[in-house]
């Protein structure tokens, strides 16, 4: 039974500004740390530079405290450490390439795309008072999703880098589309499923116990699969396709609770792939290199061979458990050090221990975003939570188990550590839409004064929950009227489900 | 909808932990296999640059790394250089290449022998640099001085054993080289030492002790034959009447063996063994080979260590007693000559085996293997290599190389107050160059305490006028002199 308790919520603010010190210094230490090992003298100006980013992190902090007081004080300090954290690495191996004479000059650019993602954050925590406006747009959001997907694809527009077509260029600025493509799909996919669950979940036979969905249902599944297959056979992205198709299926399960509609994407996505591996060479060779890397002949073969995954697992095995410190391994030995393999440049020089630490900082954060989903109130919310934080935590997976050959590589970035603009952009918005509804999530309504909280409260705990709503209930109406509160808008006291 | 959402909630989690295992599984368990990939140039850098551990001799580092501000971060010292260059070899970055103790005491030294697990965990908890261990070997740097002092400008060699323990006194090469010029990480600097080395027409990298030249063996194989001899009757010794004709006619051939100078060997048809060992009668041996046969002397020469392969730990090239066609071939093995090739350290191992009672003792170099702190990783305890001969035998051979050194062809190598039991050799090359002189010899004779094999190829500085006796003898003298005295 669920009780009621009168208590003071802690903003969180406090901890959030005490973590964030620590996610900015382990950046600074990182930072001085490369230039100590590497040049022998700290950094120039090392005061200034460090003073701005504690003065950026600060204010972020200090608009968020303002408008969004509430907001969740663990997701900020997270993604600032792992920018910090790929910056110093991207830094240090601008430094190698220096040497080399190869070309360098990536940290300073990635700096600014940290500002512009964290300034991008900070706006929608400031403009945005409300994510559930963004539910307006949910088929906007699927035509600019999809657009932004096949963007590179246009011609003159588009370009192809490493046998991939999924960056767009103007003049010399590059883009992937597909990574801000992917917040938009997660909006049209909160959006529709919201509205489509009943039907989604309920309606359809029964057989053999999995309870399948009807035909006509099927429709957008097998669009979304579509799409995963033209990315993958049109833009040879097997990373996008594979993220794209994974984050839906994991959406419709949220809503629909049915593990059929899982199966049935493994299913699909399975034919996909055995049937991509056959037909086109590019996925054939991945997938050798996968099995086989450190055969001689796959290794030496060029173009397809292995070397690149191995010798990032090289980097990764002499790194060890300790590591070879900032600035005292060989990590620009990888090709792709600084992007698609920085997986196993901080491998080399953190070790095994930095690894598994910087994997538990994506777990806290994208636990978080779950958690922020369990606790906001509406279903649109709750989608969109669980959308964002599952791309996030399946681009580690998909990225990480590349470089570690639990699974084929694919050209996936790291989220917030991988030098590429628009991947940082893109994280850090997912980071202000999680800031934003997180504060939905955990703002205490005010003290009710009526005659009845308590009955008040336990009904308005029984709307929050989706749990115990009763089938029969009408879907959510489509689109609300502007001003129109939902009946879940309910203002609630804490609620304690223990 | 929060169902669902605590689950997906837990397939991150699921997904990030398989992530921390393939990690770790890349990291800790495929790590030793990755790095010892031969593709993995990282391990070739970090090789090269890790604090490697000293090679000791008495006490004194001779080889050592010394912090340098460059890509590798330790240069490899090595001092005095040429003194011991065969016997350390180098370590070079240039040529990615290590030869001598460097090469084969490489996972002590470099610190990646499994003895050195505990070592490495520590550094890895204190986060120090991880430290190679230390080699001590068993050369006497005061012998081994005296060896390269007195191969000074002459090609040849030098080997000294304790023949009762097998330890290796002195290894010396001659000429010898600088490593240092070779270790050097300026690439432009070691090509040209290295070329410089490999034109030079005296051939310093070749290490003549250890048999990456061999041979002949010339009189000294004498020793050997007369092992087989006294083996095969236990009533032969130093009195026994053995054939010393003036010549020798070969069979089925036109060849006739003559004794060293034209002599007549005592102007008699037989003789006391004794005389024909310490006058070192040919026309004696080469009978005695014959009535041998080859089997005889090939398991004989087995015995000694002929035709296997030996690492003390530098790898010794095996020494060859050839397969012979006719008596006349076999009877020229007897006196060291037709195809029997011998490295230096081959012909010490005879001596040594003589003066330690028949029992060969097996050679070692390295005395003890140390941890980066000092401990002792492991102690090279003498073993048994073979027993060739009896007891008996190698009384009777004492005997017989006393009275050579005594009265017989080996006088110069006398040493006042020490017998001195020895076998002198001079061995035709078989081309128009000069011979090499050869002796090899042990001392004190009652109670040996080391045992030495020189050689001088080409005579050294007495070119055609060399023998063994007078120019190898001396030698001896000053290696016993300085071991015993």
């Amino acid at each position: 039974m669920a009780t009621v308790t009168h208590e003071t919520v802690r903003t969180g603010r406090g901890s959030e500004i005490l973590l964030l010190v620590i996610a900015v210094g382990i950046g600074i230490y990182a930072y001085v740390q490369v230039a100590l090992n590497m040049n022998g003298v700290a950094p120039e100006r090392i005061t200034l530079q460090a003073g701005a980013f504690t003065v950026l992190a600060v204010v972020v902090h200090l608009l968020v405290r303002w408008k969004a007081p509430y907001a969740d004080p663990v997701i900020l300090p997270a993604a600032v450490a792992l920018t910090g954290i790929g910056l110093a690495m991207i830094y240090r191996l601008d430094i190698s390439y220096t040497e080399l004479g190869r070309p360098s000059g990536f940290a300073p650019k990635q700096l600014v795309w940290t500002v512009i993602g964290m300034g991008a954050a900070t706006a929608i925590v400031l403009f945005f008072t409300d994510h559930r406006v963004l539910r307006r747009y949910t088929y906007v959001s699927l035509v600019a999703g999809i657009v932004l997907l096949l963007l590179p694809m246009v011609p003159l527009l588009g370009k192809n880098i490493n046998g991939s077509r999924i960056w767009i260029g103007v003049g010399p600025l590059t883009f992937q589309p597909g990574e801000i493509a992917k917040i938009c799909l997660a909006v049209f996919f909160a959006g529709y499923l919201v509205d489509a669950r009943d039907n989604l979940a309920l309606a359809g036979p029964r057989i053999l116990g999995l309870h399948l969905p009807r035909m006509r249902d099927l429709g957008p599944i097998l669009l979304a699969w579509g799409v995963a297959i033209v990315v993958l056979v049109a833009e040879r992205d097997l990373g996008t396709s594979l993220l794209f198709f994974g984050f839906f299926v994991a959406m419709l399960y949220v809503a629909t609770e049915r593990v059929s509609w899982v199966i049935i994407g493994l299913v699909l996505f399975g034919g996909g792939a055995t049937l991509a591996a056959n037909f086109f060479p590019h996925v054939m060779a991945r997938v050798e290199v996968w099995l086989h890397a450190l055969d001689p002949e796959i290794y030496n073969r060029d173009p397809g061979g292995s070397g690149q995954v191995v010798q990032g697992l090289f980097g990764m095995a002499s790194g060890g458990l300790t590591g070879a410190g900032w600035g005292k391994g060989l990590p620009h030995l990888v090709p792709y050090a600084n992007s698609d393999f920085i997986w196993a440049s901080l491998g080399e020089e953190l070790g095994l221990t930095g690894l598994l630490a910087i994997v538990s900082i994506y777990l806290v954060l994208t636990q978080r975003g779950i958690r922020t989903g369990i606790g906001v109130r509406d279903g649109f919310g709750k989608l969109l939570c669980a959308g964002l934080s599952f791309v996030m935590a399946f681009q580690v997976f998909v990225v990480i188990g590349g470089v570690t050959r639990l699974i084929p590589l694919t050209g996936l970035t790291m989220p917030f550590m991988a030098y590429g603009g628009s991947s940082l952009l893109s994280n850090w918005i997912i980071v202000g839409l999680l800031l934003r509804i997180s504060n939905e999530a955990r703002e205490p309504a005010a003290v009710p004064t009526g005659p009845f909280p308590r009955v008040d409260a336990v009904l308005a705990a029984r709307r929050a929950s989706d749990d115990v709503a009763p089938p029969a209930a009408p879907a959510a109406p489509a689109l609300p009227a502007a001003g129109m509160p939902e009946p879940d808008d309910n203002p609630t006291e804490v609620v304690d489900l223990r | 909808m929060n169902l669902p959402l605590r689950r997906i909630g837990t397939v991150i989690a699921l997904m990030l932990v398989a992530l921390m295992i393939s990690t770790t599984s890349v990291q800790f368990f495929q790590a030793s296999s990755l790095n010892a990939d031969s593709r993995n140039v990282r391990t070739i850098y970090r090789e090269f640059g890790r604090d490697r551990g000293p090679i000791v001799v008495a006490g004194e580092s001779v080889a050592w790394s010394e912090p340098i501000d460059d890509a590798y971060a330790f240069q490899r010292v090595y001092a005095p250089g040429p003194l011991y260059s065969h016997v350390t070899g180098y370590f070079s970055t240039t040529f990615n290449a290590s030869t001598g103790i460097e090469r084969y005491s490489n996972s002590i030294l470099g610190g990646t022998a499994s003895s050195l697990l505990l070592s490495r965990i520590q550094d890895l908890v204190t986060g120090s640099q991880p430290q190679g261990g230390s080699v001590e070997l068993t050369i006497d740097p005061a012998l081994q001085q005296v060896a390269a002092e007195a191969l000074a400008g002459q090609r040849g060699a030098v080997v000294a054993l304790d023949p009762t323990t097998g330890a290796v006194l002195a290894l010396y090469s001659s000429p010898a080289f600088d490593p240092n010029t070779i270790a050097t990480h300026d690439r432009a600097a070691a090509t040209a030492a290295w070329d410089a080395l490999q034109a030079d027409p005296e051939k310093p990298l070749e290490n003549r002790a250890t048999g990456t030249i061999l041979y002949p063996p010339g009189s000294t194989f004498k020793v050997i034959v007369t092992a087989a001899w006294l083996e095969l009757d236990p009533t032969r010794d130093v009195t026994t009447q053995v054939p010393t004709p003036a010549e020798l006619q070969l069979p089925q051939s036109t060849s006739v063996i003559r004794n060293p100078g034209g002599a007549t060997c005592g102007g008699v048809d037989t003789n006391e063994l004794l005389y024909a060992f310490k006058e070192s009668c040919n026309t004696t041996f080469a009978q005695l080979a014959m009535d041998l046969g080859q089997p005889q002397l090939d398991a004989m020469t087995a015995a000694f260590g002929f035709g296997q392969d030996l690492s003390i730990p530098l790898f010794v090239t095996p020494s060859v007693y050839p397969q012979t066609a006719s008596a006349a071939e076999t009877a020229l093995t007897g006196i060291g000559q037709f195809d029997v090739r011998v490295s230096t350290l081959q012909m010490a191992m005879v001596a040594a085996a003589v003066a330690n009672d028949g029992v060969l003792m097996r050679p070692y170099l390295v005395a003890t293997e140390r941890d980066a702190d000092l401990g002792v990783l492991s102690r090279t305890e003498p073993s048994v290599f073979s027993e060739p001969i009896s007891a008996g035998t190698a009384a009777t051979l004492t005997t017989l190389m006393e009275a050579v050194v005594a009265s017989g062809t080996g006088t110069p190598a006398q040493v006042p107050g020490v017998t001195v039991a020895g076998k002198t050799g001079t061995a035709e090359t078989g081309n128009e160059q000069d011979q090499h002189a050869w002796m090899i010899a042990f001392a004190p004779a009652e109670a040996p305490q080391v045992a030495v094999a020189v050689l001088l190829e080409n005579g050294g500085r007495d070119g055609s006028a060399a023998y063994g006796g007078s120019s190898a003898g001396p030698i001896v003298r000053r290696l016993i002199q300085a071991a015993v005295g």
